[in-house]
Order: structure tokens, then C-alpha cells, then sequence
């Protein structure tokens, strides 16, 4: 069952000069696209992750999917009513545990707050019990607390007001590896007791391939490609995702020596014509740098590619 | 032959109001010209500590309190200034996480260039400002000639962080020191900055220390690799020995805690706790408060060192050894 739906999201954001600057040298307003026509459905009870390079819009998405931040184009639905501002039901884990809790709250009322300002009633300790910590923990203040525990009262406070879907962005890329497993541990514990749906966006594609039942690859502010973890990890669609798994660094990979990849992600004010990774893509051709390819269904996921499935592993014969 | 690089013993203290903070107590290694040793461990386990250590870059009052460092068999002392600031460059290159805070912002990139070639080598001005184009085209700067006057700035991550690699390695060190050089970057850019680094070592056969806490960016890079675990080295042997067959059962949670790419959906392996901060460890081995094995040896000193209790590992039952007595 479809929870969220995202149909043709576009965000702009206006990166002029200051408007004296602007006037005095003659210089245009300049506006820079970071998330562009994207749409996907999340469905209740699973996990959904965005994956992209810095830039690549993904964080924008979550904003936007949690009413934080209001589309330029397009919109999200949820049980078919647009998004407009922070709702109830969906809820966010930040990536940083240090600086997104107060410090000077103490944890249960952190935890109890987006419950409470909506007139809920809850209870902090059962929330912190929830995540394993102990209910007296309510008393302490965040720098009592590990970066790890942090985390979890961030989990909490994302459950107090009882959410369906849960906005993580890169909710354990602060963490070391070992505390990483305790929070993504938790996150799947949580979906299987109570249904809960993650959208989880990380640039990590190990923990993305732990997480995720759908994948979408952002590039320059586009979905590229849209599977379920193996066929996307198996036969990627897209000549960019192939890019990023093979230059995602192997644990059991070693003295690999793959060629690196080319370039880097291209100025997002001016993007290049066509296809967006057109200068970097091994398989571009000349309609390639003509005309933006359209994401449509290639097997079992979406790809937008004009040479789609045609790009291989370089680890696989 | 002498190892460019040998350490032993070394420890680092903080002294503190509340006494010494011992943050890295007693590691001993070497790195052989031409080899890479990757260190690993999570935040607070030293890595950072050990690396500025043998750079002569620690901050006042943390200071070296015991061993050695040798290099090229010759001793070094990380605590006079001084002799480090003649050591730095010419002896031993770095390569630091944020390649934006390594810069000068107020320097060309040239300049910056031709100032290190020029500090440490007898080249006059033009001949520093050729091998500043050499270097920069060594490092996959393209253009180089023309982009000797721009600005850091003007310098995506990726570039400037092979701007600094170039820095590191323009005055032809025995000894690269890479801490975290590429946690800030993308992926791609990774991949190439790893590459980058294997290739450039490899061709001058310098030794590098490649500090990171991705065991993904270990497996592909290092030849060897050290684990530390509280300021103290846990387990030190070859990359695919250490990794695939973990002695000591930190790197075995370790290995077991990370979503490997191409594990599957099961639940990830819990160290249960949190590493124990300096100044306050246990006595024994610092692991055996987390550790399902611990038995009463380990809860007393003296604690378990890498050669003394196993060849590899500073465990007393060390993992798959069959000495792991029934609890």
C-alpha cells in the first residue's frame, strides 16, 4: 500500500549575488535546480533510500517529504493530501546527534515534544525503553549521553508522536561502525513491531544495501535509477549507479585495482545539456548530450538511460 | 633492511587537572619502504593521536611520555619542535581529512607549491615552479601549468585534496602520514584519491599510515593493517589475513558490526558497550568488559600484548585457537 507519493517534485533555490552586488554589475539572477521532476512512492512498512553524492539532492527530498521545506513544482501526498508543513505522522532522524538536541532541554521533554505540541499525550520513559535506553534517562541531559545513545534519543523523539513514516537522513554517518549497528539494528526492530516506514538517505551504499526494499539513485538533483536492492546491486540499469558501486570501496576487496572513475559531479547552476552525467558516462553517445532521457521502466526497476542495461560490473564477467 | 618507519612502545599523555590521560599506551610497529600499513579503530582509539605523534604535531600538554620513533633507523623526537620542523616535509609528508584547512586561502596554489619545493630541496625559483607543474600533473591536475595561480577556492574537494597530496609529496618523503585523507570526499572522488595515493607511493616507494576507520577503504589500500582499540594495538598483521580470519574478538566485532556489500538482510553483530575513555580503562585487557570470552586472566594485569599472548593479537584467547576455555 502506497504511503507517500511524490509526483514531479522540483525545488529551486535562488543563489544570486545580493541584490546591490546584482545591480551594480549587471549580473542576472541565477537560480540553482537541486532536485528536479522527481517522483517515487513509498510504500507503508518499508524502506525506501535515496542515494546520491553531495549535491545530488537527496536530503532536499527528505526535507521537502517532511514539510520542512515547500516544493518550487510538483508535490507530496500522503493518504492523498498534499504535504504543506510538518505533520504529525512523519517524523525525522537527523544525521548529527550532538547538534540536533537541545542541550539545554532535558531528554524527556526532547523526546515527548513533537507529541506534546500537537497536544498528544505520551509518555518519555516507554519511549526511551523502546529505543534501550532506561525511562530515569528522561531526567539527564543530551551531553550525559554517547553520540550513540544521542541517536536513539533521536529515534525517540522521531516515535513520540506515533509517525507512519520516518525521514532519516544519513542517520548514522556521525557514528563509528559498531554504534552504526546498534541504531540500524534498531531502526529494523522498529519496522517489524510496529509497520513503520523509512525514508532513509545516505551516501553509503553498504548501509543503504543493508536497509532498503526499494532504491532510488539521485544524480544532480534527478532520480536515474529506481530497483530493489538486488537486482540494482546485480544488473544496475544505469551507468552511474554502476559507477558508484564499483568505486564503493569492497571489504573483501583486496589490492582491487579498478580504474577510477572520471570527473566529478558537474556544476549544478549549469548542467550540462542532455543527459546530466553525459561528460562522464563511458557509454555516451551524441543523443546523449542532446536529449534528457526519461525514466522508464527497464526490468524489474526505472531507469533513465539511453543505453540503458547496456553497462557492466567491472568486478563481473 | 631498515624499515623507514619503526615505533615502539610509543605512549602518548594528556596531563590533566584530574590526573595523566594515557591516549596511546605502548604501540610498537614498522613500515617498510614502499608498504602500506592502514591503522583502524573507532573515534578516541588513537589513531589520530598516533599519527600526529610521530609527526612531532601533537597539541601542548599532550606529549610523547615513552618509547621510540625511528626513522630510517634514525631516532627521532617527537617533542622538540625544532628538529620535527626539519623532519616534516623532506622526511615525513601528511595528508589531513579537510583538504580545505590544509590549504593557505591567501596563497596560490603555486606558491604554496614552490615555498614547500624550495623549503626543503637546493631549486631555485624557476626550477621549483617546474616540478610544482610536474607535481600537479603527477597528481591528475589537468592544465596544470595555467592553474598554478589559482586559489584553493577555486578548487573543488576532490582537486584540492590533490593539491595536498601534490604538497606531500613535493619534497620526495621516505614516510607519508594520511589521516582520514579521504572521509570528506564523495565516493568517486574516493576511489580516485585511494588510487591516486597507491600508485604515487608505489612508483617512489614510499611507506605510507593510512589512518581511517573505513575498512572497506583498508581492505583495497593497505598491505598490512593495525587495529587499536583504547589507545592500545589490538591486532596488527597482513590486510586479508586480519580482516578474513580476526584474531582478536574487537576486529571480529568489528568485521561483524559492518554491512558488508554483499551480506544480506540479517540483523547486524552488537558489541555490547562502548569503548572505555583514557584515563579511566580497566585493569587487563581494555576489551574484557565487552568481550563474551573474558575469562579471570584477562581481567588482571599484566594484559595481553600482540607477540607475547599471539603473534597477531593482544588476546589471551585469541579467536579459532581452540585455547578458548569453557567459561
Amino acid at each position: 500500500m502506497s504511503l507517500a507519493v511524490v509526483e514531479g517534485l522540483t525545488r529551486r533555490f535562488d543563489v544570486s549575488k545580493p541584490w546591490l552586488e546584482r545591480v551594480i554589475g549587471r549580473q542576472p539572477k541565477r537560480s540553482l535546480t537541486a532536485v528536479s521532476d522527481v517522483s517515487m512512492t513509498i510504500e507503508a512498512g518499508r524502506t525506501y533510500a535515496l542515494v546520491g553524492e553531495s549535491g545530488s539532492g537527496k536530503s532536499t527530498i527528505g526535507r521537502m517529504v517532511a514539510g520542512l521545506l515547500r516544493p518550487s513544482e510538483g508535490e507530496v501526498r500522503i493518504d492523498g493530501e498534499a504535504v504543506r508543513a510538518p505533520r504529525a505522522d512523519v517524523q525525522m532522524i537527523f544525521q548529527d546527534p550532538y547538534a540536533s538536541l537541545n542541550p539545554r532541554w532535558r531528554v524527556g521533554d526532547i523526546v515527548a515534544e513533537p507529541a506534546r505540541a500537537r497536544g498528544m499525550e505520551v509518555e518519555p520513559g516507554a519511549l526511551l525503553e523502546r529505543v534501550g535506553l532506561r525511562a530515569i534517562d528522561a531526567q539527564r541531559y543530551p551531553h550525559e549521553f554517547s553520540g550513540g545513545q544521542r541517536q536513539r534519543i533521536g529515534v525517540a523523539r522521531a516515535l513520540s508522536s506515533r509517525p507512519r513514516l520516518i525521514v532519516a537522513d544519513e542517520p548514522t554517518s556521525a557514528l563509528d561502525v559498531s554504534v552504526q549497528a546498534q541504531v540500524l539494528n534498531l531502526m529494523k526492530d522498529l519496522q517489524e513491531e510496529t509497520g513503520i516506514a523509512f525514508l532513509l538517505i545516505s551516501h553509503d551504499l553498504t548501509v543503504i544495501r543493508h536497509m532498503a526494499d526499494v532504491i532510488g539513485v539521485l544524480y544532480l538533483g534527478r532520480l536515474v535509477e529506481e530497483a530493489a536492492p538486488a537486482t540494482l546491486f546485480e544488473r544496475p540499469a544505469h551507468p552511474y549507479t554502476a559507477m558508484l558501486i564499483d568505486a564503493a570501496p569492497k571489504l573483501d576487496g583486496f589490492g582491487r585495482e579498478v580504474p577510477p572513475p572520471v570527473g566529478e559531479i558537474p556544476d549544478p547552476i549549469a548542467p550540462p545539456p542532455g543527459c546530466a552525467y553525459n561528460p562522464r558516462c563511458p557509454l555516451a553517445i551524441d543523443l546523449c548530450r542532446r536529449e534528457r532521457p526519461a525514466l522508464e521502466p527497464v526490468g524489474p526497476g526505472r531507469a533513465a538511460c539511453h543505453r540503458a542495461g547496456e553497462v557492466r560490473l567491472e568486478g563481473v564477467a | 633492511m631498515t624499515p623507514t618507519l619503526s615505533i615502539r612502545d610509543l605512549t602518548v599523555d594528556i596531563p590533566t587537572r584530574r590526573g595523566t590521560l594515557r591516549v596511546v599506551d605502548g604501540v610498537s610497529w614498522d613500515i617498510a619502504a614502499g608498504e602500506i600499513l592502514g591503522v583502524v579503530g573507532e573515534s578516541g582509539a588513537g589513531k589520530s593521536m598516533t599519527g600526529a605523534a610521530v609527526m612531532g604535531l601533537l597539541d601542548r600538554p599532550a606529549h610523547v611520555s615513552g618509547g621510540t620513533v625511528a626513522l630510517k633507523g634514525e631516532a627521532l623526537d617527537p617533542n622538540d619542535e625544532d628538529a620535527m620542523r626539519g623532519v616534516r616535509g623532506r622526511g615525513i609528508g601528511m595528508v589531513f581529512q579537510d583538504p580545505l584547512t590544509s590549504l593557505d586561502p591567501l596563497m596560490t596554489i603555486g606558491d604554496q607549491l614552490t615555498e614547500t619545493i624550495r623549503r626543503h630541496l637546493p631549486v631555485g625559483q624557476g626550477e621549483a615552479r617546474e616540478r610544482a607543474v610536474r607535481a600537479l600533473e603527477e597528481v591528475g591536475i589537468p592544465a596544470a601549468a595555467d592553474r598554478l595561480d589559482a586559489w584553493p577556492h577555486e578548487f573543488s574537494g576532490g582537486m584540492r585534496q590533490r593539491v595536498v597530496i601534490a604538497l606531500a609529496l613535493c619534497a620526495e618523503p621516505d614516510l607519508v602520514i594520511a589521516d582520514e585523507p579521504t572521509t570528506a570526499l564523495d565516493v568517486s572522488v574516493q576511489a580516485q584519491i585511494t588510487a591516486l595515493l597507491k600508485r604515487l607511493c608505489r612508483e617512489r616507494g614510499t611507506a605510507v599510515m593510512l589512518i581511517t576507520h573505513d575498512m572497506g577503504v583498508i581492505a583495497e589500500t593497505a598491505d598490512r593493517v593495525a587495529v587499536l582499540y583504547a589507545g592500545r594495538l589490538a591486532e596488527i598483521g597482513p590486510v586479508r589475513d586480519v580482516l578474513t580470519d580476526p584474531k582478536h574478538p574487537y576486529t571480529q566485532g568489528l568485521m561483524g558490526a559492518t554491512p558488508a556489500a554483499s551480506a544480506g538482510k540479517g540483523r547486524l553483530w552488537q558489541i555490547p558497550g562502548a569503548m572505555p575513555r583514557a584515563g579511566s580503562l580497566p585493569d587487563g585487557c581494555a576489551f574484557h568488559p565487552r568481550c563474551g570470552k573474558a575469562q579471570d586472566v584477562c581481567r588482571r594485569d599484566p594484559r595481553p600484548e600482540v607477540g607475547r599472548a599471539h603473534p597477531r593479537a593482544a588476546c589471551w584467547f585469541p579467536v579459532g585457537e581452540g585455547a578458548e576455555a569453557t567459561a
